[in-house]
């Protein structure tokens, strides 16, 4: 069946079947393989995403289940050059190793500053814990979202 | 609570040489602009699914892949039988064993390859699968190691000549066994126990995967594979598959996580492989995380019975017997004369008198593996055994688990230190190490708080290790994989503008080598790390070397990177004489310069020495233009780090629930060249040490079946189980090492499990009379032990 | 990664909608919601129903809201919802007990509680909670609507009374004075299933229990609905050995069985433990004490 998703703020349509998983349809689509994924059972978060603005692991959804729906990628953080400063603080406190779950750490991440600007530690890492990383042990992880609210509460102060 | 968090000036943010930089492959992954081997499609490319075996031991009657074929997007079905005709039923393993490709005879373990679809998409190829009928006969199965050689146990390999058992490789031996009887007999104290190291795996978040890319007419295989030793793994290939080896190209590109998961050759590479070579287009393979958790590579499987004694309050005596499970193909990757890894630097941090170890592997009916996950060798096996045995030693002596260490270290003036199973330790300052972790810890405070606690009713525990452990394998004339030594090459080119790129051996998989190597080339040669470009992971660009594994990464590719370096140097002092007019001993050096010692004001920058070695001007007598080297790197020794951890648990009476409250880690590994990287692997390695010690474990049941097949049943620790860790360092170089330097990545893993099961235990001690607990400590075992009934996993 | 079989796909727009295609479709017939237990379990083709019927898009099921003297969820309700409503936190704060510790944040975005109480899985908390609750369930057919209990809901291991041609179309509470209620869970990991897990709830009239419900998860093939310990504490005060004896009611009453999480005798202790914990906690809310 043909469906139009909107992802990144484009309009992708294909001809597809029911049972194909979002994460397939995004990562199929030119120069969106930032998406990963790393399990069977919805437990990893390496392919998590934004459904209108909420973190879905893209895994456990059908693409023709977001027909109508936005959904947003890792690849959206960077708008003109400019880093997202989840991006730019998972850089600044080292909170990546292999990478392979920084995709979904950093939508969470987004996610969850957009909805509650200056989170304390734990509620980090409550928001985290959907998703595993194998390289970092969380710490630092927790420092860059740290880093990026403290930035866009500066950055909100100065506007 | 100290924690060790350095935020740089902006001056120190750039150093030109070690310190803490900023990773240059960020840029790529923020972005999600990383290429890991499932990113990648090749025109023409079909998918390959494995078909495999839903029981632990069974002989296979038939295999009917008819309706299989006649799905409209299968290409073609492999069995057993069409890899004989090509010789690649059977492919050899790094432990000189042979495993089967795809199951023919029998399968031996759930989970094992029976049948390779290869199809259009994935979707059909898995689709496929399930229209394969294969007809099995059961056969009794055998997951309990301790019973593997028992005279009714089934035979599990009778594909091999002469097997008659499930013995995989016998006793292996080290130490001393009469001295250390006598030492034992002579001893105060002697206490005994049976410590098991669970099976746990590496789980890399990224799964095993490969594309083969065979071009019929050039006859080039190309190779993509997230791969830890790709040139060892080039090498088997073209053995094993008559290829030309020249002709074999390994792209790792970016890798998701290896803790040796990514070491062994694996079946779905070479069906991936010989269906290229067959269909003359490209073949993708990934596996799902099942298929990762049940048949790749494992970790531990150490059953260990042990002694350990003192006199006049100081350990003197070790004795180990281990029976190692090694699954149903003996397919461990270790160096050729060390089958049991490196197990024997279980003599510890201490100063022995005597030590003995025997360890035998069996086979059984679970997937092949042992070394893997973050073990240097065995020596997460070693390092538990003897941190676990040191605290039940110091609790039968009455004595404190700290005091009992400091009264047995090496003491720092007996280094090079040669140790009673024939290691020669190189540095270490052990007491130095211990205090600053108490100190971080407050351990007398800890105490304190412990016993108020107790008094209430609560329980609290405090687990204290001290590890030596061995890295960065190794020297040529004791260690080699598959006869390949365990060497590393360095190939380092300045470019007319100053810039260099140096290619290497390692294979990171997220240890920071584009940044780290960088800042090596540095600090020998003065070219700032973003103008110099880190080489690595195409078998076609890099030096043969034995790969990232084992920590080996600093210590020999780094090793090879400081002394190539200081080779192009030393060639550039060459050149600097002749433009600067003088000789070359009249020179000295500054980083990033060459000057005239009795007037500094007149010297050659490393930028225009570089223009000048490509120029057309005068260069020294006999010397060729161009400013590069290479070399190949014989460690003469591992390098030995070291570490002093405490955990601290508190364990709800009632629930049996343990919560890291506290981790407090304190590494020497030498000097460090990035010390926010060693900070971050030291985290990551923690954070497993939790896993492993509070809930990873794969178990099977009697018939087979593994009962730890997805990540929800293979737990992991999230965000929530974490604490902050409290990280400290003391610096021992290391004398052999050109930069002083050790390995680290493994330290963490090694350190922690003992560490927290030893506060476990020490939380249960007083007021539940726990001696004893096996990993993983999860709320029932925990509530068991309580109880009095600990209960040991198979 | 797994993928699932083919199977084909529409969405519906009404209620009545579902119940005509499921009609039509019969039993191979699925609804989908959040998805996140049915599509594991395709995925690992442990289910493979051949049509499935998207709900997703009835926002006329998401919502949380007092009727009179009932508290009402819509089946659609996300379990992120249940766990922000202030309404729901001020009289059964057991929901947000619970949800803290239900999967995992992402997965809470998508999970419902009409998904959650139809998946019947014994292990899963919302089906105690709404059993300690008194919850009563919503099911509409062609035949019209019915009300039915938990005890009713509930038949065996992911069975429930919902038949051919229905669906849970809302979740009711009672809203009644005096009333506290809690959750308590032990997990091998943050985000696992309950190795055991208690709901209690607890209604407390002139100082003394009125009403009690009390719900255990992952300790009995079905959801324990714990009647024995409900009927020794209604009309007595409240106080902790009453608290102790209907743990120790818990601990006979529910049948588990080992599994990876734990051996029987563990569990049996944790049902135990955790009843007695959830019961003064509610209690605790009832009288306004709780720390």
């Amino acid at each position: 069946m043909q469906v139009t998703i909107t992802i990144n703020g484009e309009p992708v349509t294909r001809d597809i079947e029911p049972r194909l998983l979002l994460v397939h349809f995004i990562r199929e689509t030119p120069g969106l393989t930032g998406t990963h994924w790393g399990c069977d059972t919805s437990n990893c978060g390496a392919c998590v995403v934004l459904m209108d603005g909420q973190p879905l692991k893209s895994c456990t959804t059908l693409a023709v289940m977001c027909e109508g729906h936005e959904i947003r990628t890792v690849e959206s953080l960077e708008v003109d050059g400019r880093l997202d400063p989840v991006q730019q603080g998972f850089h600044e406190k080292h909170a990546l190793q292999c990478g392979f779950c920084t995709p979904g750490m950093l939508m969470t991440s987004r996610a969850l500053l957009d909805e509650n600007p200056d989170p304390t530690d734990l509620e980090i890492r409550t928001a985290i814990s959907g998703a595993i990383c194998r390289c970092t042990g969380y710490q630092n992880i927790v420092a860059a979202v740290r880093w990026a609210a403290e930035h866009e509460a500066s950055t909100r102060q100065e506007a | 609570m100290a924690t060790v968090e350095n935020l740089p000036s902006p001056g120190a943010e750039r150093p030109v040489g070690f310190g803490r930089l900023k990773r240059k492959e960020d840029a790529r992954f923020i972005r999600g602009k990383g290429r890991y081997l499932d990113d990648i499609t090749l025109p023409g490319m079909v998918h390959g699914a494995m078909l495999r075996s839903p029981y632990a031991h069974a002989r296979i009657l038939s295999i009917d892949t008819s309706a299989a074929l006649a799905h409209p997007n299968v290409a073609a079905v492999v069995t057993a039988k069409d890899l004989e005709t090509l010789g690649l039923a059977w492919m050899p393993t790094i432990s000189y064993d042979t495993q089967a490709v795809l199951a023919g005879d029998k399968v031996r373990f759930q989970g094992q390859e029976v049948a390779f679809v290869i199809a259009t998409d994935e979707y059909s190829a898995r689709d496929a699968l399930q229209l394969i009928e294969v007809d099995y006969e059961p056969l009794p199965a055998i997951v309990n190691a301790r019973k593997a050689l028992d005279p009714d146990a089934p035979l599990i390999r009778d594909d091999k000549v002469g097997q008659v058992d499930n013995l995989a490789s016998p006793t292996w031996e080290a130490g001393d066994e009469e001295a250390t009887e006598r030492v034992f007999a002579e001893a105060d104290t002697v206490v005994t126990r049976d410590i098991i190291y669970p099976r746990c795996h590496p789980a890399p978040l990224e799964t095993c995967g490969m594309i083969a890319d065979f071009n019929p007419q050039t006859g080039q295989l190309d190779i993509y594979n997230g791969n830890q030793a790709p040139h060892v793994h080039r090498t088997v290939y073209a053995h094993v598959a008559g290829l030309p080896e020249h002709m074999i190209r390994i792209m790792c590109n970016d890798i998701g996580g290896g803790f040796g998961n990514k070491v062994p050759i694996y079946p779905g590479y070479v069906c991936a492989i010989a269906g290229s070579i067959v269909a003359g287009v490209p073949v993708k393979w990934v596996e799902d995380r099942s298929e990762n958790l049940t048949s790749t590579g494992f970790a531990r499987d150490y059953i260990m019975h042990a002694s350990i004694c003192a006199k006049g309050g100081k350990i003197t005596g070790l004795k180990v017997d281990v029976i190692a499970d090694h699954g149903a193909f003996d397919s461990t990757a270790q160096p050729t004369r060390f089958p049991a890894g490196f197990f024997h630097i279980c003599c510890g941090s201490y100063d022995l008198q005597a030590a003995h170890v025997k360890v035998k592997a069996v086979y059984t009916n679970k997937a092949p593996g042992g070394v893997a996950y973050r073990c240097s060798f065995r020596i997460t096996e070693a390092v538990y055994l003897v941190e676990r045995m040191v605290n039940a030693l110091a609790m039968e002596m009455g004595v404190d688990q700290i005091d009992l260490r400091m009264n047995s270290f090496i003491a720092p003036e007996q280094f090079p230190y040669e140790t009673t199973t024939g290691w020669t330790y190189d540095s270490g300052e052990y007491a130095k190490t211990m205090r600053v972790a108490m100190d971080i810890a407050g351990y007398e405070d800890l105490r304190r708080e412990q016993a108020e606690k107790r008094a209430r009713g609560e329980l609290m525990g405090i687990g204290v290790t001290f590890f030596t452990e061995g890295v960065g394998a190794g020297p040529r004339k004791h260690m080699d994989i598959l006869g390949m030594s365990m060497n590393d090459g360095a190939d380092l080119r300045v470019h007319p503008s100053g810039k260099a790129v140096v290619s290497i051996s390692a294979q990171t998989q997220g240890q920071g080598h584009e940044t780290t190597f960088a800042q090596i080339v540095a600090e020998e040669l003065g070219i700032p790390p973003e103008d110099v470009e880190v080489r690595h992971g195409d078998t076609d660009r890099s030096p043969y070397g034995l790969g990232t594994y084992g920590s080996r990464s600093t210590p020999v590719s780094g090793a090879a990177v400081a002394v190539v370096s200081r080779k192009v140097r030393d060639r550039a002092r060459l050149i600097a004489a002749t433009m600067l007019e003088t000789r070359p001993e009249d020179l000295a050096w500054e980083k990033g310069r060459w000057f005239v010692k009795g007037d500094p004001e007149k010297g050659a920058l490393i930028e225009e020495i570089a223009v000048r070695a490509y120029s057309g001007e005068p260069l020294p007598e006999g010397m060729e233009g161009g400013l590069d080297a290479q070399v190949i790197y014989d460690p003469p020794n591992l390098t030995y780090p070291c570490g002093a951890y405490i955990a601290v648990v508190d364990i709800d009476p009632d629930t049996a629930v343990v919560k890291v409250r506290r981790f407090i880690a304190v590494d020497d590994c030498g000097v460090r060249i990035n010390p926010m990287i060693v900070d971050g692997q030291i985290h990551g390695g923690l954070a497993e040490g939790i896993g492993i010690a509070l809930m990873e474990v794969i178990t099977f049941d009697e018939e087979g079946n593994c009962l730890n097949s997805s990540f929800m049943d293979y737990q992991i620790p999230t965000a929530l189980e974490c604490p902050t860790f409290e990280l400290g360092e003391t610096v021992t170089p290391c004398p052999h090492h050109p930069l002083g330097a050790k390995g680290v990545g493994e330290s963490p893993n090694v350190g922690s499990p003992p560490a927290i099961v030893n506060a476990v235990i020490d939380a249960l001690h007083e007021t539940h009379g726990v001696d004893h607990i096996d990993m993983p400590c999860s709320p029932a075992r925990v509530w068991a032990a309580m109880q009095g009934r600990p209960e040991p996993p198979q | 990664m797994q993928t699932p079989a083919p199977f084909d796909y529409e969405r519906a727009t009404s209620v009545d909608g579902v119940i005509a295609a499921l009609e039509r479709l019969g039993p191979d017939a699925r609804i989908i919601a959040g998805g996140h237990s049915l599509l594991p379990m395709m995925k690992l083709r442990l289910a493979n129903p051949g049509h499935l019927i998207d709900i997703n898009d009835l926002d006329e099921l998401a919502y949380i809201r007092a009727d009179g003297d009932e508290l009402r969820i819509g089946a659609l309700t996300r379990h992120v919802d249940l766990l922000k409503s202030e309404l729901l936190a001020e009289w059964f704060p057991v929901f947000r007990d619970a949800e803290q510790v239900i999967a995992d944040p992402v997965v809470r975005n998508r999970g419902t509680i009409g998904g959650s109480l139809c998946q019947a899985d014994a292990a899963e908390d919302l089906s105690a909670v709404c059993a300690a609750a008194k919850a009563t369930v919503v099911i509409r057919g062609t035949g019209g609507e019915r009300v039915v209990g938990m005890g009713e809901f509930h038949l065996g291991p992911y069975m429930t009374a919902v038949g051919a041609g229905e669906m849970v179309t809302e979740v009711r509470l009672p809203m009644r004075p005096g009333g506290g209620s809690a959750h308590e869970k032990v997990e091998r990991r943050a985000g696992d299933f309950a190795i055991a897990a208690a709901s209690a709830a607890v209604w407390i009239d002139g100082g003394t229990i009125a009403d009690a419900g009390i719900g255990l998860s992952a300790v009995a093939p079905i959801t324990v609905e714990l009647t024995r310990a409900e009927e020794l504490l209604r009309g007595k005060a409240p106080s902790d050995e009453l608290f102790e004896q209907a743990g120790r009611i818990a601990a006979e009453d529910c049948a588990p069985t080992a599994d990876g999480r734990g051996p029987a005798d563990y569990k049996r202790h944790l049902a135990g433990a955790l009843t007695t914990r959830a019961l003064r906690r509610a209690t605790a809310r009832a009288l306004h004490e709780e720390a």
